[in-house]
């Protein structure tokens, strides 16, 4: 790992040499990859500011140099809402950081989040033509942090860009969650000149953004930002608001006057094991973990209210994003241990690349192919250890993945004071349970068609974690999008009629 | 119909009426009426048309007195006026929150209040009812025996506290009631005896179709417990370590019949001969040691007097 400024200083002399050359492709991919500049891993580990702190300028160029512009152009395809990544990075490469974003701009709406948070490696740049000719996927051009960049000149150039809204329609649409889904749902109506309200259930906008994703990995200023924008493109956002109990959502169009409702509701109930000792004390979700930490700030333990688990050993169960997240919140709340426990090799964890790397830089210890048994106790039924059963590889399973056996009498305990589980989430019953005709799967997510996003009930639609069960911020942006234009095409049919 | 296209130029002049309550409305959550119960028992009138509207009993709100840092708090809603559009909470003093909201005075605002969350209670025509209210629990059994006695039953209601000045609602309960039994730990008023005494005899003797609690966990577990051997249908009504409240943190996990069920979106209430009382009353431990700091502490900041045995 080298400094900030070390890698400033790198890249300048790279783009001086660069300068006016016309470059040929072997030249552009003998450009060297760029570092991303972070905190380094002893200091932040006693704070939660952002660990990534962002390319420079110079950087943001030289990386940029790197993109072949070859013409099949992959990475749009691997792109959930097919940015035009080529046109993109060239503005970038130019240093036209503004007309870059633009680009941007045109397909999503969340660029600065998205560039932070985003599984670049397994979309955008999995297909990147310069990672297959190097072949190594983690030298392809970062795609990401490009876009991150971008999207951090512009807010910090304090001339955001807002979009253009066309004339009132006078057509409402009710917009249930404040997450990807939702916040780009509602962004797409409200250009449309549509009246739009977003129902928070929350004391604050944001969704999985805010009680969710860290501060040190997503800086919550950024999302405020997002938020801001689109309260001064003149969507109203309802705090405190939970559709099916606060309001029933047939309510909202038989009686309030709405004449469409998106739900962008998101992830549900936290999965636990079901083993043995899992309600002992010491045992919690991820989910509560991370929002006790936050979006109730329990971290700042002078100014905040809300209580968090102090705890000194830690086992996060699980591989995805959430539990790496978990696992970094523990070192920084003081843990001075915590092991990330997964089933499967570190090649099938679903978690970025980088925060993986960044979780082992930070200490957090993985135990691969390795599941829990059992949770034991003390004589206070607080957590003492974990009991651990070892696997192995076996054949590949219906997703292509090969398939963790149990070794058979393996089980041995790992001492630790705290158990968080983080599994995944099973679907929030209140909307299917309080909307009558609203077809779910019998995992209890919504029932949507593909094309359009349209649900079994008339004029409502839906995407993001309550249909797709877990998935992305991305993902959720591009179905909060494909919603938006069902049903701005479905008002304009209604008023043309 | 087309409507009339009109000029863009500020956007916000294109903002679309709100329909419900507008944000724009300050009234919301603002507290109308206060009265102390006891030392450290207070009811508040809140103006709430939204969940005044939507509630019905058994349902709880989650309030939140301070946006940036403040902790989220479930609290029962003790009854409601949707034509005055506000809800009645009653609550004892016992974290932060708690103390902080106590201090409040009419005119202020509450700055966050989420509901009405969980199920409602299953009110209809059983026949005999016994409604078991223990210290500040009586307050949600109220609007549960008013509906059990509207719905045609003939309700029989038990009073429990420690001492006679933590008694609450009696004059109201003694309104709804057919039948009213007060009892105390110290014999400081009406019987000296612990609830499930009384609870006994009218299982005994009355032979009720159903039997509802609410108070403190052991007290539940108790009632629970008495009823048991004449296969009596008990509910109880759970209050747990809860942050959101709305089915994503899994905090309010309890044990129902061997299952792990969630009290903000399975309950509040459950067969109380299915819950698992001891796990449930051990997980209210987690930040107990916090609890006991804040209580104590705000105390010293609000300058108010500390019982001992609060």
């Amino acid at each position: 790992m080298h400094d900030r400024s070390t890698l400033d200083a790198q890249a300048r002399a790279v783009l001086n040499e660069l300068k006016g050359a016309k470059l040929t492709v072997k030249q552009r991919a003998a450009i060297p990859s760029q570092e991303m500049p972070a905190q380094d891993p002893l200091q932040r580990i006693g704070n939660m500011n952002e660990v990534a702190t962002g390319y420079t300028e110079a950087q943001a160029r030289v990386e940029a140099a790197r993109c072949l512009q070859c013409k099949t152009a992959p990475c749009i395809k691997g792109c959930p809402v097919a940015i035009d990544i080529p046109r993109f990075v060239k503005y970038a490469e130019d240093g036209e950081f503004l007309q870059s974003l633009a680009v941007i701009k045109e397909s999503s709406l969340l660029p600065a989040i998205c560039g932070r948070v985003c599984p670049q490696e397994s979309q955008c740049q999995e297909t990147c033509t310069l990672g297959k000719m190097l072949k190594d996927v983690n030298k392809s051009v970062s795609i990401g942090r490009i876009e991150r960049y971008v999207a951090d000149f512009e807010r910090e150039s304090g001339e955001v860009s807002m979009p253009e809204t066309a004339p009132d329609t006078g057509k409402r649409i009710a917009v249930i969650g404040s997450g990807p889904a939702g916040i780009t749902a509602a962004a797409d109506l409200r250009k449309e000149g549509h009246g739009v309200t977003v129902f928070e259930a929350f004391h604050k906008p944001g969704g999985v953004m805010v009680y969710g994703i860290p501060e040190f990995r997503l800086p919550k200023a950024i999302v405020e930002s997002e938020i801001e924008n689109l309260k001064q493109m003149g969507v109203e956002i309802r705090t405190n608001f939970l559709v099916g109990m606060t309001r029933k959502l047939v309510d909202l169009i038989d009686q309030d006057g709405y004449d469409a409702v998106f739900i962008g509701s998101g992830a549900g109930l936290p999965k636990f094991m079901h083993i043995e000792g899992e309600n002992l004390i010491g045992v919690l979700s991820a989910n509560e973990y991370l929002t006790r930490s936050n979006l109730m700030k329990a971290y700042d333990t002078e100014h905040a209210q809300t209580p968090i688990i102090r705890s000194k050993v830690v086992a996060v169960l699980g591989g995805g994003n959430v539990a790496m997240d978990a696992a970094r919140t523990a070192v920084r709340l003081g843990a001075k241990k915590v092991y990330i426990v997964y089933r499967r090799t570190e090649q099938e964890m679903p978690a970025r690349v980088e925060e993986v790397a960044h979780a082992k830089e930070e200490g957090v210890e993985f135990l691969l192919l390795q599941s829990p048994s059992r949770i034991l106790g003390d004589e206070r039924q607080h957590v003492r250890a974990l009991e651990v059963l070892s696997y192995q590889l076996g054949e590949p399973d219906a997703s292509g993945r090969r398939r963790p056996i149990v070794i058979e009498g393996s089980e041995h305990e790992l001492p630790v004071d705290t158990v968080i589980v983080s599994i995944g989430n099973d679907s929030n019953p209140l909307l299917e349970r309080t909307t009558e005709g609203l077809a779910t799967n019998k995992w209890g997510n919504i029932i949507i068609n593909e094309e359009d996003c349209s649900t079994s009930l008339d004029r409502v639609y839906a995407g993001g974690d309550i249909v797709l069960g877990a998935a992305t911020v991305i993902l959720a942006m591009g179905q909060g999008r494909k919603a938006a234009a069902a049903i701005h095409e479905r008002l304009t049919r209604d008023q043309q009629s | 119909m087309l409507q009339p296209l009109t000029s863009t130029g500020d956007m916000r002049k294109n903002r679309p009426k709100p329909c419900i309550t507008p944000l724009e409305d300050q009234s919301v959550n603002t507290i109308l009426e206060k009265q102390q119960l006891s030392q450290e028992v207070f009811r508040f009138i809140i103006e709430s048309p939204l969940i005044a509207r939507e509630r019905k009993p058994g349902q709880f709100i989650i309030l939140q007195l301070d946006t940036e840092y403040g902790e989220r708090v479930p609290l029962t809603i003790a009854d409601a006026d949707e034509h005055k559009g506000s809800i009645t909470i009653i609550f004892q003093t016992v974290g932060n929150t708690t103390h902080r909201l106590a201090a409040l005075e009419v005119g202020d605002k509450i700055e966050n209040v989420l509901g009405p969350l969980g199920h409602p209670t299953d009110i209809r025509k059983f026949g005999k009812v016994v409604c078991v209210g223990g210290g500040i629990g009586v307050a949600p059994m109220h609007p549960i025996a008013q509906a059990m006695k509207q719905a045609g039953n003939e309700v029989h209601i038990i009073i429990g506290a420690r001492t006679k000045e933590l008694i609450v609602m009696e004059e109201e309960m003694r309104a709804i009631a057919d039948e009213l039994t007060i009892c105390t730990d110290d014999g400081s008023f009406g019987r000296k005896a612990l609830v499930t005494e009384p609870l006994k005899e009218l299982c005994e003797q009355w032979k009720p179709d159903l039997v509802a609690v609410i108070g403190p966990p052991v007290m539940m577990k108790f009632c629970a417990e008495t009823t048991r051997p004449f296969g009596i249908k008990t509910i109880v009504s759970l209050n747990t370590i809860m942050v959101d409240g709305t089915g994503m943190c899994g905090g309010c996990r309890v044990t129902i019949g061997g299952e792990t069920k969630f009290v903000c979106v399975d309950g509040p209430e459950f067969d109380g001969h299915l819950v698992d009382f001891d796990n449930m009353m051990l997980r209210l431990g987690t930040y107990k040691n916090r609890e006991d700091q804040d209580h104590h502490r705000c105390h010293l900041d609000l300058q108010l007097e500390e019982k001992t045995n609060a």
